[in-house]
């Protein structure tokens, strides 16, 4: 599987659509494993769609004392294994991202899987199939970045620890939101807005080298 | 005669009752027998989705990625529309109120009872003295039926639509200019427009799906103008944001052109060859320079600027609005000030370059074109126009003179009835006890009645009213075509047989008619033949469905018309030879002048009151404040009052507060929030009883398209001691957390 999903806080309207389709998903059906959260109501309308960020070392695996969580070949990170999982909660304590849920009436530890019915064949994950303005997008990093004018990060700092993530988070750039009413500017530049991007503050920030792909928070 | 006396017993029995899950429960391993490909019931974008059927149950719902509007999308009212089909609140067998009791009765004793009491109050009062007031939520084929039902099969003149609360000012304003009442582009166009006018419109909530267009249009480089009271999260992603007072679209539109053409930004070309009556608008719009508009709005004039150079000089761009500018007394000028813009710049007719309204219900296009509106016949002829009369009188083989004259607007029929014209009503696919202005006016209508017969598959708060509840159908268990907002006729499929006794609504009608002696007009047995003599009605008309067929639906994924011919693959985009519907082949300016809304504050009631929706609900709430999903995510109505009016005030976030116009009164809880002008309130208006919205709302119409003005009146807060708090006990059900809670 070469798809993974993409994360665009920008596009979320805020509507939980995901929530409401992340239940049909017959690996939880249900329940729901995605949070959309109003980030302050009183300053503004905007909204973070919360998914699995898939770690490539998952931090809820490595605190698993009963080796639980695994990943599968494409690096998704499964919930836990209901003959191992030993409720102490662990994993939703340690997870930096604040995703796998505990399901007390299951004793079991639940979280997002991609889908992992409908992605093992081929189909998209139940919340990017359905949100309605690709804040949740599956699909391949060739085929989905170079259509956005956001910049793909999937390297996070909490602390001292780093987190890479299968998942990408979209983070807007500056020249890409800048408006131009002077007639100068080709319709369509954004797909360039890249290449010049020194006033990027995730530029700034990471100096020179090429890692824009990195979030510190 | 029509009162509700056992509410407690009514809401026990037939809810809302909330319920979340699948007709048998969340199960994993399922053997789904068939999925069967249909549309949303919900709003104007019709989004494509499989029902998921499983022992003649509808289990569930997969993506229909296959549709091209929605590619699989789906807001959360989509999500969970299935579990509206098995409901428990579901009306199974048609009632009949004895004693202020509903009880069960046969179809036969239903319609009976029915049939006699029309002919008695016909007899008594005359044929005018029975209204029917139908709803855009209904297929084509049955708007059609509703229509014909009303005027052939009881005689009646009083006819009308909840349509009418919807986008009418629009259509009157397309009319004008236009001559034709459709939106201009299919939203193919929306990506290749440089620049989106948005006026009036919380797309994001209210057409989530249409956000996939304007996206695209963001990722292609576009930019967007918004133009709303309110930072909705349209808003929020748009670059250009007017927050204006309520009312002052006009004010804001004229400000607009007067920049583009001071800069020069006109297209003289297209003005002097396809439109009339320029100079009066020119003349007209003289008066609004920037700082005027601004002064008037409310809204920063160099925004103003910015926005209509943004706009001027790009190449392509659309204007879109919804019931933000439509909703007013003056709705169709704040539309035509808006085409003017359209027509000044000539973006019209070419990819990218248009317009149009977003129609808001399922089928509000297709239920606005087949003869179920007051002033209307099918195929967008007109009841005032004698070559339309008689050309409708010829094909359903009706004498002349038996055709009654145009009625009335919704809302001025229900003053009729408390004027004592109308005696009896029969009212199918709307709930104006949430959905109508000054619903403390509705009661009174309702209340007056001498016979009222309601048609739905849930106890709505209008029901209630009822002497007679007929159960009818859901989308899933009949079939008929809906005309989406970009006019693209699409099919909904029968999933499973009506469940319980309930009948589709077409079926009722003919019945009634039947038993009137006027089956001779109501020869049909099926949606499609309904369907082919529809078509065969529409012919020649604006709105021609002559070449639609059933199967060009399912093979193009939708037919947009004008579809004139059986060659004919429809019309994506109208006017593209800049040919126009009036007789002379051009469009036509309207010089509009600011007049505002009918009530602006003053110091007794100093907050301009706006309403308008959330996307967890669905128009009057009947259906979609019975799934645990949604009302979980917003249970109850509020109030958003800015953070420094909240102060001046003493109100904190949460404060349950009493919000009063010359109407009416409602305790809502305050939404302290800065995405609202201060000197604005804002309320959502899905609910009923003491949490309706529209108990607030002025009852004022458009002179033209009889729209009420619901985005715009006067009101005052008042802070309520605990003790005064209103104990609204079981009116509350279904619409509490707690409630949410317990009912898990």
């Amino acid at each position: 599987m070469q798809e993974t999903m993409f994360v665009d806080p920008q596009r979320c309207i805020g509507c939980r659509s995901c929530v409401a389709a992340c239940r049909e998903c017959s690996t939880h059906k249900g329940y729901s494993m995605i949070f959309v959260d109003f980030f302050d109501r009183g300053e503004t309308t905007a909204t973070m769609p919360t998914i699995c960020m898939h770690c490539a070392e998952p931090t809820c695996a490595q605190v698993c004392p009963a080796d639980a969580i695994k990943q599968n070949e494409f690096g998704v990170v499964m919930t836990a294994l209901k003959p191992r999982c030993l409720d102490c909660r662990n994993c939703v304590n340690a997870c930096p991202f604040g995703v796998p849920k505990y399901n007390s009436a299951m004793h079991l530890q639940m979280k997002c899987d991609m889908c992992y019915d409908r992605s093992s064949e081929g189909l998209q994950p139940m919340c990017a199939s359905v949100c309605p303005t690709g804040a949740l997008t599956f699909g391949k990093y060739e085929d989905v970045v170079p259509l956005r004018r956001t910049k793909p990060v999937n390297i996070h700092y909490f602390g001292n620890q780093k987190v890479e993530t299968k998942v990408y988070l979209m983070m807007p750039t500056n020249e890409a939101d800048a408006i131009h009413i002077d007639g100068d500017t080709e319709f369509g530049e954004h797909l360039s807005a890249h290449a010049g991007d020194e006033a990027s503050w995730i530029e700034n920030e990471m100096g020179e080298t090429d890692n824009s792909n990195e979030f510190r928070s | 005669m029509s009162k509700v006396e056992n509410l407690g017993e009514i809401i026990e029995k037939y809810g809302p009752h909330l319920y979340d899950a699948p007709v048998d429960g969340w199960q994993a391993d399922r053997k789904i027998d068939r999925a069967v490909p249909t549309h949303c019931p919900y709003c104007g974008v019709q989004c494509g989705m499989n029902l998921l059927v499983q022992d003649e149950t509808v289990v569930g719902f997969e993506p229909r990625y296959d549709f091209p509007v929605n590619e699989g999308k789906l807001c959360p009212k989509g999500v969970t529309a299935y579990m509206q089909i098995h409901h428990p609140d579901r009306l199974l067998y048609p009632l009949v109120k004895k004693n202020g009791i509903f009880e069960r009765a046969t179809w036969d004793d239903a319609l009976d009872l029915i049939v006699s009491r029309i002919k008695e109050i016909q007899a008594k009062y005359g044929k005018n003295s029975i209204g029917v007031y139908s709803g855009s939520s209904l297929t084509t084929e049955k708007t059609y039926v509703m229509g014909k039902f009303a005027r052939l099969g009881l005689g009646t003149r009083y006819v009308d639509y909840n349509g009418r609360l919807c986008m009418v000012s629009a259509a009157a304003g397309n009319n004008k200019a236009f001559g034709v009442d459709r939106v201009a582009n299919s939203w193919d166009d929306i990506p290749l427009a440089e620049v989106l006018m948005i006026a009036g419109s919380n797309c994001a909530e209210t057409f989530p799906i249409l956000n996939k267009y304007l996206w695209q249009q963001r990722d292609n480089g576009g930019r967007w103008i918004v133009i709303d009271p309110r930072a909705t999260a349209t808003a929020r992603q748009g670059d250009i944001h007017l927050q204006l007072l309520p009312g002052t679209d006009v004010a804001v539109a004229n400000g607009l052109l007067n920049v583009i053409i001071r800069e020069g930004l006109v297209d003289e070309e297209f003005i002097s060859k396809h439109t009339n009556d320029w100079d009066a608008v020119k003349a007209v719009i003289d008066k609004y320079p920037p700082s005027r508009a601004g002064e008037l709005s409310g809204v920063d004039p160099a925004k103003i600027e910015k926005a209509a150079i943004l706009y001027g000089q790009a190449r392509t761009g659309m204007i879109l609005h919804a019931r933000g500018i439509e909703h007013h007394s003056n709705g169709v000028d704040n539309v035509l000030s808006y085409i003017n813009i359209v027509l000044a710049t000539g973006k019209i007719g070419e990819p990218g370059r248009g317009y149009g309204t977003i129609t808001g219900q399922g089928n509000g296009q297709g239920g606005r074109e087949h003869g179920q509106k007051a002033d209307q016949l099918p195929g967008q002829r007109s009841m005032t126009n004698p070559e339309d009369r008689k050309h409708m009188c010829e094909f359903w083989g009706l004498p002349e003179d038996e055709l009654p004259e145009a009625g009335v607007s919704v809302v001025e029929m229900y003053q009729k009835m408390r004027e004592g014209e109308i005696k009896g009503l029969i009212s199918s696919c709307n709930n104006g006890m949430v959905s109508l202005p000054d619903v403390n006016s509705i009661r009174e209508s309702l209340e007056g009645l001498e016979f009222y017969v309601n048609i739905d598959f849930f106890m709505s708060e209008s029901s209630r009213f009822a002497d007679v509840v007929l159960p009818t159908t859901t989308w899933a268990e009949d079939e008929g075509v809906t005309a989406s907002a970009e006019a693209r006729v699409v099919k909904i499929n029968k999933a499973i047989d009506p469940i319980g006794e309930s009948k589709p609504d077409w079926w009722i009608a003919k019945e009634i008619a039947r038993r009137m002696g006027r089956e001779k007009y109501f020869q049909f047995d099926s949606p499609r033949e309904i369907f082919d003599e529809l078509r065969e009605a529409s012919k020649g008309g604006k709105a021609d469905y002559y070449g639609i067929t059933y199967e060009k639906i399912k093979e193009q994924n939708g037919v947009m018309w004008p579809c004139p011919t059986e060659e004919s693959k429809g019309t994506p985009r109208m006017f593209e030879d800049k040919k126009f519907y009036h007789p002379d082949g051009k469009a036509k300016f309207f010089a509009v002048e600011y007049k505002g809304p009918a009530e602006v504050p003053d110091e007794e009631y100093p907050f301009a009151l706006t309403t308008g929706r959330v996307v967890y609900q669905y128009l009057s709430g009947n259906q979609t404040r019975r799934i645990g999903f949604l009302v979980q995510q917003c249970p109850e109505p509020y109030v958003e009052i800015h953070p420094e009016t909240a102060a001046k005030l003493g109100i904190a976030d949460g404060e349950r507060v009493k919000v009063v116009s010359r109407r009416g009164e409602g305790v809502f809880p305050a939404l302290v929030v800065k995405t609202i002008r201060k000197d604005t309130l804002f309320i959502p208006y899905h609910w009923g009883d003491a949490k309706a919205a529209n108990l607030l709302t002025n009852a004022k119409l458009d002179p033209i398209s009889k729209i009420p003005e619901f985005k715009a009146c006067a009101a005052r807060i008042e802070k309520v001691a605990s003790r005064d708090l209103p104990i609204l006990g079981d009116s509350r059900k279904g619409a509490s957390l707690s409630e949410v809670q317990k009912g898990r």
